[in-house]
């Protein structure tokens, strides 16, 4: 009877701290323990997709070359550790669907956007708690059900992650449980973006005015935006898709279909570019989705380190809308050799190149930021550097496929590969590990090792490079994407030497990560302890105990500045000043 | 094809920047780093514009890489330093705001013209050939003696894509089953096969030789070895190559 006397003095959305396991570890409703849950879901899944990885590139070494313990492990892809075509078709398919869905956003959006945002904001919890929860507990049937697709009949879906129609609409089994699959996480995505747009609305602290907002939180919210937007879009291509499978529709099966000799009796009246259509609605906005939060990480990273306001805040917050916006108008440069009309290629082209304005914006600001500062090279700031210098070539090498006739001849190679891993491991990912030894002392109340921190960088930083730089010259040389033996054609002779180096780089760098997981798991035990601000940030979440209490502050902080108000004349030898500090200097907010 | 004087002066434009820009060394840089030979007639627009693009973006990427290294080590922190405290330049805003704006629009207006040239001004009186793509192959079909597709007399071969030099090659591609890409590296065509639609490319060969046909979209189990040949003659070897091949399949 107490607890609900207790429940009903509490503002709306915030609850009782638990005490039982099950309501503190694993249903919980805080949104730290969530935000942890998606840290270690997306990691996980992080290492299945390396995995997957390893036995495509292992492919592209050494054609052929039997790898014995797969023969046990995947009889039918493999048998006697031989790499079947069709298998292989389903790896790299997982692959990407895996480090996208299950990966890149789960560990931007879900790990670091539940854990920060409400901390930054001055908030007790998420808008929403008990619908946080099922997002978490809808995202957990998403990854049991694609990884269950790898032992279905045929094999997982093997249509490439873009699944265009109609090979997706005739694939084996394992592509529908694709489909479902993506369908449920669909939801988990939808409901974490109601929730973050509706916190960041209404749960800022008092003075955390839009333009007081850390740009991490700028991001997330966009993102979050975008998802909203965008996610129905594919959630409805893909219940059509679906129906073709199953119900016998035909939303992109025209007419006079032969597979396989047989003519698809129920074909007609599709259209095979609408899914493209639908997809690239969602799938561009996507690819922003997967790095907006990566560059708030960043612009929140590179001030702290150079213990410099940020350069050109509000410029900062417009590109990122910028972006937002223009990334609507410019899904059909995925589509320029497709076969739509070219003048719409022209179109696309136009809005492809404008939107690079905004991203170059981001990357002269955080060169501004960085000139004139103080800079520590701790592991945070190496990798929010890393994201910087590699989503330049990511960003540069977009601008070779913007334009349409260089795209005819690139178009679907290996430098759009390398592209998009430039922007997704250079990108988005090094701005997930930036984040990760930023706020782990904040999550766990200890610091990863500095140390080994730094020298999992290095490896990371080199062989990622090693690995995906050559795949512009595989582009180059004309070398087309998901290709299961290139020494099939006479265009392509030679290239093997620098495939294998791409593997053997690859190698290091997996093993290399080993280093980030034994870090990350040790430094939970013994890691350094610190206290609530080691790094001297401003933001609120610096200004609670690390970790932060079950509601986050003892006290509502009031917000009386900017976020990024380093070395102010004004302050002296601080050159820090937290958000929440009285401007006449009293009372100091740090507790615990 | 006859070209606007506009057309022309710009390709000429382009091919001058496109030969200042390739580096004198270029053939001493393995092949690794180069494209592919070109032996189609707008190949060299497309390498020009890659090259461009190439010179434009790298000279980005050495600026801003550069800066960024050189302020990493210029202002580390070291003991005294005081971080100079700014909020940012609204005139440095403006000004990369719109430099890159710039750089963007000029190099889009380029492109388009190209691409115009390429993919939505078919020449006239250019030879048709019709490709049907399938699970894992290219049906080619000439038109016969009638000079018209879709008749009788049609020839049709499996993956032996013949045509001669000099001449415009008009393609009509169409697929049976999913969508394919038909790709010509040399040549730099690459145009999906789309099922139930039909989709119109042009070429023309610059020499003769013997290249090949690649699948580059992904379109199944065989995909990888969804490969054509493609054999540039002079055009009496052509007729005399498509006389015999219609007398086989007559016989």
């Amino acid at each position: 009877m107490s607890s609900i006397a207790v429940a009903r003095e509490l503002p709306p959305g915030v609850h009782p701290e638990p005490t039982s396991f099950w309501r503190k570890y694993i249903f919980s409703l805080d949104h730290k323990v969530i935000g942890k849950q998606y840290l270690f879901y997306a990691l996980f899944m992080l290492v299945i997709g390396g995995l997957l990885a390893t036995l495509v590139r292992w492919q592209l070494a050494w054609p052929g070359r039997p790898i014995a313990f797969m023969g046990k492990l995947a009889p039918e892809g493999m048998p006697n550790g031989v790499m079947l075509p069709e298998f292989y078709n389903s790896l790299f398919t997982m692959h990407a669907t895996i480090m996208i869905f299950f990966a890149i956003m789960p560990i931007l959006i879900g790990a670091f956007g539940n854990f920060v945002v409400p901390l930054q904001i001055g908030a007790r919890d998420m808008a929403f708690p008990t619908l946080n929860m099922l997002s978490f507990w809808t995202a957990v049937p998403g990854a049991v059900l694609i990884i269950w697709s790898f032992f279905v009949t045929g094999g997982a879906a093997a249509g490439g992650w873009t699944s265009y129609a109609p090979l997706s609409a005739v694939q084996p089994r394992g592509q529908t449980l694709w489909l479902i699959s993506l369908l449920v996480l669909g939801i988990s995505s939808l409901l974490t973006a109601v929730n973050f747009i509706t916190t960041v609305i209404n749960l800022r602290a008092p003075g955390m005015t839009f333009f007081r907002l850390p740009l991490t939180c700028w991001a997330l919210f966009v993102t979050a935006i975008l998802l909203l937007l965008a996610l129905p879009v594919l959630s409805g291509a893909m219940i059509m898709l679906l129906f073709d499978r199953v119900l016998g529709t035909t939303f992109f099966l025209p007419k006079g279909l032969i597979i396989s000799g047989q003519p698809l009796t129920n074909a007609g009246g599709g259209q095979a570019l609408l899914w493209q259509h639908l997809f690239w609605f969602f799938g561009h906005p996507e690819v922003y989705i997967m790095i907006l939060p990566a560059m708030g990480i960043t612009s929140e990273i590179l001030p702290v380190f150079s213990r410099k306001p940020i350069f050109g805040y509000r410029a900062m917050a417009y590109s990122i809308l910028g972006i937002a916006g223009l990334g609507w108008i410019v899904w059909g440069h995925h589509m320029f050799q497709s076969g739509m009309n070219p003048i719409l290629g022209t179109t696309f082209m136009i809005s492809t190149m404008v939107i690079a304005v905004p991203s170059a914006i981001k990357v002269f600001n955080w060169l501004g930021t960085l000139w004139g500062g103080s800079i520590t090279f701790t592991t945070p700031m190496l990798n929010a550097l890393a994201f910087v210098s590699m989503f330049v070539i990511g960003g540069l090498s977009g601008i070779f496929m913007a334009s349409t006739p260089v795209d005819i001849y690139i178009h679907d190679t290996y430098f759009i590969v390398g592209h998009i891993h430039y922007v997704l491991f250079g990108g988005s990912l090094f701005g997930a590990f930036a984040g990760l030894y930023f706020w782990y002392p904040k999550m766990f109340g200890r610091q990863m090792s500095e140390r080994w921190g730094k020298i999992h960088f290095a490896i990371t930083f080199i062989c990622f490079n090693l690995v995906f730089f050559p795949m512009h010259f595989l582009g180059m040389r004309g070398m087309q994407r998901r290709i299961y033996d290139y020494s099939q054609y006479a265009h392509l002779k030679g290239l093997q030497p620098m495939n294998q180096f791409m593997t053997i780089a690859l190698f290091v760098l997996g093993a290399g990560q080993l280093i980030l997981v034994l870090n990350f798991f040790l430094s939970m035990r013994r890691g350094q302890r610190v206290g609530p601000n080691p790094w001297n940030a401003n933001t609120l979440e610096w200004q609670t105990s690390s970790p932060p209490p079950h509601e986050n502050f003892h006290e509502t902080p009031t917000v009386y500045r900017g976020p990024y108000e380093y070395s102010a004349p004004e302050r002296g030898n601080d050159d820090h000043w937290p958000q929440n500090e009285p401007p006449s200097g009293r009372g100091v907010t740090a507790h615990g | 094809m006859s070209s606007p004087p506009r057309g022309r002066a710009f390709r000429v434009a382009l091919a001058a920047l496109a030969a200042a820009a390739a580096p004198s060394l270029a053939s001493a840089l393995p092949f690794w780093m180069r494209l592919p030979e070109d032996v189609s007639t707008y190949g060299g627009q497309i390498d020009g514009l890659f090259r461009l693009i190439l010179w434009i973006t790298g000279t980005i990427f050495v600026v801003v890489e550069a800066l960024l290294l050189f302020f990493l080590f210029r202002y580390r922190r070291r003991e005294g330093r005081v971080p100079h405290y700014t909020h940012g330049s609204n005139r440095l805003e403006v000004f990369w705001t719109i430099v890159p704006a710039v750089i963007c629009v000029v190099l889009a207006l380029m492109s388009r013209r190209s691409w115009a040239d390429i993919k939505q001004n078919m020449p006239r009186d250019a030879m048709n050939i019709e490709v049907t793509a399938e699970q894992f192959a290219w049906n080619i079909r000439y038109p016969g003696p009638d000079g018209k597709l879709e008749t009788p007399d049609d020839i049709v071969t499996l993956n032996q894509l013949h045509f001669p030099v000099g001449r415009a090659v008009v393609v009509t591609l169409h697929s049976k089953d999913v969508i394919h890409s038909f790709f010509l590296p040399e040549f730099r065509v690459k145009q999906d096969a789309v099922p139930g639609m039909s989709t119109r490319i042009w070429f023309e060969a610059t020499r003769v030789g013997h290249w090949e046909i690649a699948c580059a979209e992904l379109c199944g189990l065989g995909h990888f070895r969804m490969k054509g040949f493609v054999t540039v003659e002079t055009p009496e070897e052509f007729d005399r190559w498509l006389a015999e091949t219609a007398k086989e399949a007559r016989s």
